[in-house]
């Protein structure tokens, strides 16, 4: 069927490139193209990204030098921080839309969004999405959503600021706090907006991979990047509409009048009317989503990390079959997690027993798929391009940060160092920075196939990745202390307790490190930016990779390949194979790309 | 002063990547203008991700000499101790698998650095390794949830067992309120929608109800060492947590819900002042404060060591300043203090006209 398909399209396609002329908008805005969508996606959530992470260096200078004036803060946040003096409430508001923008704008949509669109019609032998308008609108919602996120910081009381969980009653009440007023409808909003457009391209994502693969790609001989973006689909898939949910209760609860969420509260000198809801319910409904959604941010990274970390290391990935089994056990483990977020709650302890056991369950697979990285590296002729230097930092701070989850995971250890900066530490490590990395490794290394054969500049890659590297422990490594001693979260200052008094170096050190990895970051976009109009053009494959995506000629053009799909006659791991004799398969030549067929005598080793 | 230490560090960073770029630049062969990684690259990486082990051996080491110190001092409950060893344990693997898998890592991406010309093995699959790394964590994990499990199952069991003290902790935007079940040592009916601020009845106790005329309302709360104490607590208004670190105890406070947590004060607030790890914690921060009065324009006072509860659910503007002392004495020293305490039939203020029908009396809506 799928020959059947591709010659059709074929001809369709070539007929198309005939008739129609594109205009500026259809090329490069009402798009339906995968890459220029996939593009779209990566500029808009790297300018989110700007906006999040410099949110995160005001708030850490609050926290270093707590209570002091700077011109910057007066400069930027105006009224909220009056002579440079930053206020508590915009200090909230800041954590809330820093955490907010970098969970969803960034690391859902920028990363997944961008790749998944860019990778799955390349990497498995597709003209396109199965959708190309759905997909296009799509990225269009995400957009929309961006813009009233970013409009909810110009509200005249403030954007939401009752943190990114945005837990009720204190962001269903306008009297608790500024921020839940507009500021909070506009967040709902945007987010609504946001689960609305996730959900339209992991549809997406699910229907192209499931029916759209090119002859002879088999499940089996699917990229492992494939594999996580099509598991991390379904999972969004499942979780996401659980989110909509809460958010569409939430909206009710504070226009409408009933009660979900609320109960039994007295503020301002009155009682309120709501009667018989639950904070736990939303606690409940929004983790469902929430903890998958860790492995939404995740998954994708570690699946951009298999492919960039096999093929430069020119060694297969170590235990496909495993590497698949682990990111679907951890997809199925993740939606049954949720309640370790909720341990001291005040849900049943019972429950909080169930959730510590299939919390830590889900350490296994992670071990596994950490050891299988280790173990590609072992023996390999490793090529330290970038992209390969952050796949290791990811192994690194997912190693990192994974640990600790084994203290936050047990519902016992948890008791102490919830909601503190322990927790911080951790989330960051083993999904901020490790997606984080992720997507510049996807970033370096597909560069190419974004910008027609440009390549991003080594140097300033290596630059990059050494500073962030360097920066990203000595922000988040002391941090564990600050935790360990007792500092909850979300404080504006912790003056008001003497026995954190000491613990005011760690914060200045970290913050210090916060702006050198800021500054790092603005590197990467000069190198993007640079790259994107003057950077050199390279050879076709320059990482001599062996996915379909490297098949296509540098010039984009509408249908991924000017001829026939390839037909795929191998999985995607056939680097530094050899035959009987010892000589690579095919001459002068360490990997053999998945287009060609098995040689004479040559046994399908895959798994 | 600041600001311009922060320039002058931003500036030097400049220089550094400049100055890094340039080393990247010279180290490779003038003719290579590829994008790719040369042997050159390979190998300068590859020395650098060897230099990065020793860095994350670095910082893990500094942090443990520098802020080892500034962890939470000796547990000030019964089950402290255990959920402390618990604690020791988990960090004792954590520590030996990281160090064990960074080293791999790192070593690997130094030592098969590439070469032109090297051969990677082509080494696609092995059972027995796959089964060795999937094996030991389950084997490990299986003690941690075990005993995990066990010591929570200890902790949340709030029973009656041993004559606890019944303490109420309500919260509300930013300031915490104790309850004590008073004589008879029950906590009296109580609901939001019984809050008379005209009457100072703050915490909505129910008048009619005679377990709660003898209750004792605190902004200071004292515990007897060495007596279980029954933590119920309530919100007012949105989500609160009661956090009180010493004690290795938190629970959320939830309006419309009433969360129970429990523990056994063991260390008198007297007897932690003497701990040695907590007089050197004192001291420290004491130099600190003295310094900044002498150098800020607020004068700090000398600090003295408290058991404290925090709010740890963020809570509004003043979440960062939302805590209560609480002081841990002899049974003794607590009889004596609570005897002056008031009790809530003698704060309320009674309405000046006797109702003119029977009132529904010793309905208790919290029980």
């Amino acid at each position: 069927m799928s020959v059947l398909t591709a010659h059709t399209d074929n001809h369709a396609h070539e007929e198309h490139e005939h008739h129609h002329k594109e205009t500026f908008i259809t090329k490069y805005i009402f798009s339906q193209d995968h890459k220029m969508i996939a593009k779209q996606y990566l500029i808009t959530g790297l300018i989110m990204g700007f906006i999040g992470i410099a949110m995160s260096l005001l708030f850490r200078m609050q926290l270093a030098w707590p209570g002091q004036s700077f011109p910057i803060f007066e400069a930027v946040l105006g009224k909220w921080a009056p002579d440079g003096v930053m206020d508590a409430d915009i200090y909230l508001a800041l954590v809330t839309i820093h955490g907010t923008i970098m969970v969803f704008f960034v690391l859902t949509a920028g990363l997944s969004g961008t790749f998944s669109n860019l990778l799955i019609p390349l990497q498995i032998g597709a003209r396109d999405m199965a959708s190309g308008f759905l997909n296009m609108v799509s990225y269009w919602l995400f957009f929309v959503s961006s813009v009233i996120m970013v409009g909810s910081l110009f509200v005249e009381a403030g954007p939401a600021a009752a943190g990114w969980t945005i837990y009720p009653p204190l962001s269903a009440l306008p009297m608790a706090q500024p921020g839940s007023g507009l500021g909070m409808t506009l967040w709902l909003v945007s987010m609504a907006i946001f689960i609305a457009s996730s959900l339209i391209g992991s549809l997406n994502y699910i229907v192209t991979v499931i029916n759209l693969r090119t002859k002879g790609m088999s499940m089996t001989r699917l990229p492992l990047t494939i594999w996580a973006f099509f598991v991390t689909a379904i999972i969004g898939v499942i979780s996401f509409p659980v989110l909509l949910a809460a958010a569409l209760l939430l909206i009710m609860d504070r226009s409408f009048g009933t009660s979900f969420f609320l109960s039994d509260i007295f503020i301002q000198g009155e009682v309120l009317h709501y009667q018989g809801g639950s904070p736990v319910l939303y606690e409940h409904l929004f983790w469902f989503l929430g903890h998958p959604e860790v492995y939404i941010v995740l998954l994708p990274a570690l699946g951009i990390t298999s492919e960039v970390m096999s093929t430069n290391s020119r060694k297969p990935i170590f235990g496909y079959r495993a590497m698949v089994a682990s990111i679907l056990a951890i997809a199925f483990l993740s939606t049954i997690v949720w309640g370790h977020h909720m341990f001291i709650s005040g849900m049943n302890p019972f429950l909080g027993s169930v959730f510590t056991f299939t919390t830590l369950l889900i350490a296994i697979p992670s071990a596994v798929k950490s050891f299988n990285y280790i173990t590609t590296l072992w023996k390999g002729n490793l090529q330290l391009n970038p992209a390969m230097l952050f796949s290791i930092g990811l192994v690194s701070t997912f190693i990192t940060g994974g640990l600790t989850g084994i203290i936050l995971g047990d519902s016992t250890l948890d008791i102490n160092v919830h909601d503190t900066y322990f927790v911080v530490a951790h989330f960051h490590l083993v999904m901020g920075i490790s997606a984080l990395y992720g997507l510049f490794a996807g970033v370096y290394h597909w560069f190419p196939i974004m910008f027609e054969g440009k390549m991003l500049n080594k140097n300033l890659g290596y630059v990059h990745f050494w500073v962030t590297a360097i920066c990203a422990y000595g922000v988040f490594f002391p941090m564990h202390f600050v935790g360990m001693a007792g500092v909850p979260r979300r404080y504006y200052q912790n003056t008001a307790f003497p026995m954190f008094d000491e613990l005011t170096d760690i914060q200045v050190l970290m913050t210090v490190f916060a702006i050198i990895a800021g500054a790092a970051q603005l590197i990467f976009v000069a190198n993007f930016m640079y790259s994107i109009f003057y950077g050199k053009v390279g050879p076709v494959n320059p990482w001599k990779s062996n996915t379909l995506e490297w098949t296509t000629p540098q010039k984009h053009v509408h249908g991924n390949w000017p001829g026939a799909i390839p037909e795929v006659h191998r999985w995607a791991y056939d680097y530094s194979k050899v035959d009987e004799q010892g000589e690579y398969i095919l001459p002068h030549q360490d990997f053999v790309p998945q287009n060609v067929p098995l040689q004479l005598d040559e046994e399908e080793l895959n798994h | 002063m600041t600001t311009l230490l922060i320039l002058a560090i931003l500036i030097l960073v400049a220089v550094a990547i400049w100055q890094m770029t340039k080393i990247f630049e010279l180290s490779q062969v003038k003719t290579d203008r590829q994008q790719i990684a040369n042997d050159g690259d390979n190998r300068n990486n590859g020395y650098l991700l060897f230099a990065f082990l020793i860095f994350i051996y670095g910082i893990t080491i500094f942090s443990f000499w520098k802020y080892g110190k500034f962890l939470l001092p000796v547990a000030g409950s019964e089950h402290g101790a255990e959920y402390d060893s618990l604690l020791l344990v988990s960090f004792i693997i954590i520590f030996i698998v990281q160090t064990l898998t960074q080293a791999l890592l790192h070593y690997f991406g130094y030592k098969y650095r590439g070469e032109k010309g090297k051969r990677a093995l082509f080494y696609a699959d092995n059972d027995k390794l796959e089964f060795i790394w999937t094996i030991i964590p389950v084997i490990v994990l299986a003690g941690l949830i075990l005993w995990g499990l066990y010591t929570w199952t200890a902790i949340m069991d709030v029973n009656d067992e041993d004559d606890p003290l019944m303490v109420e902790l309500y919260a509300q935007q930013f300031n915490w309120t104790a309850r004590y079940g008073g004589a008879d040592n029950v906590l009296g009916g109580a609901n939001v929608r019984m809050i008379d601020i005209d009457k100072a009845n703050v915490m909505g106790l129910d008048e009619a109800d005679t377990y709660a005329s003898d209750d004792i309302i605190v902004k200071e709360l004292h515990l007897p060492v060495g007596r279980k104490v029954n933590f119920k607590m309530r919100s007012q208004d949105v989500l609160h947590s009661a956090y009180m670190p010493h004690f290795r105890a938190q629970m959320n406070c939830v309006p419309g819900m009433i969360t129970e947590f429990s523990f056994t004060p063991i260390y008198t607030t007297e007897e932690m002042r003497e701990n040695p790890e907590v007089i050197d914690k004192v001291n420290r921060t004491n130099v600190i404060r003295a310094e900044r009065s002498l150098t800020g324009d607020e004068q700090l006072d000398l600090w003295e060591f408290d058991y404290i509860l925090l709010c740890n659910k963020i809570c509004g503007k003043s979440h960062y300043n939302m805590q209560m002392k609480i002081i841990v004495e002899s049974e003794e020293d607590y009889d004596e203090w609570m005897k002056n305490q008031k009790t809530f039939a003698e704060t309320v203020l009674k309405d000046e006209a006797a109702p003119a029908f029977n009132t529904i009396k010793g309905v208790s809506l919290v029980e």
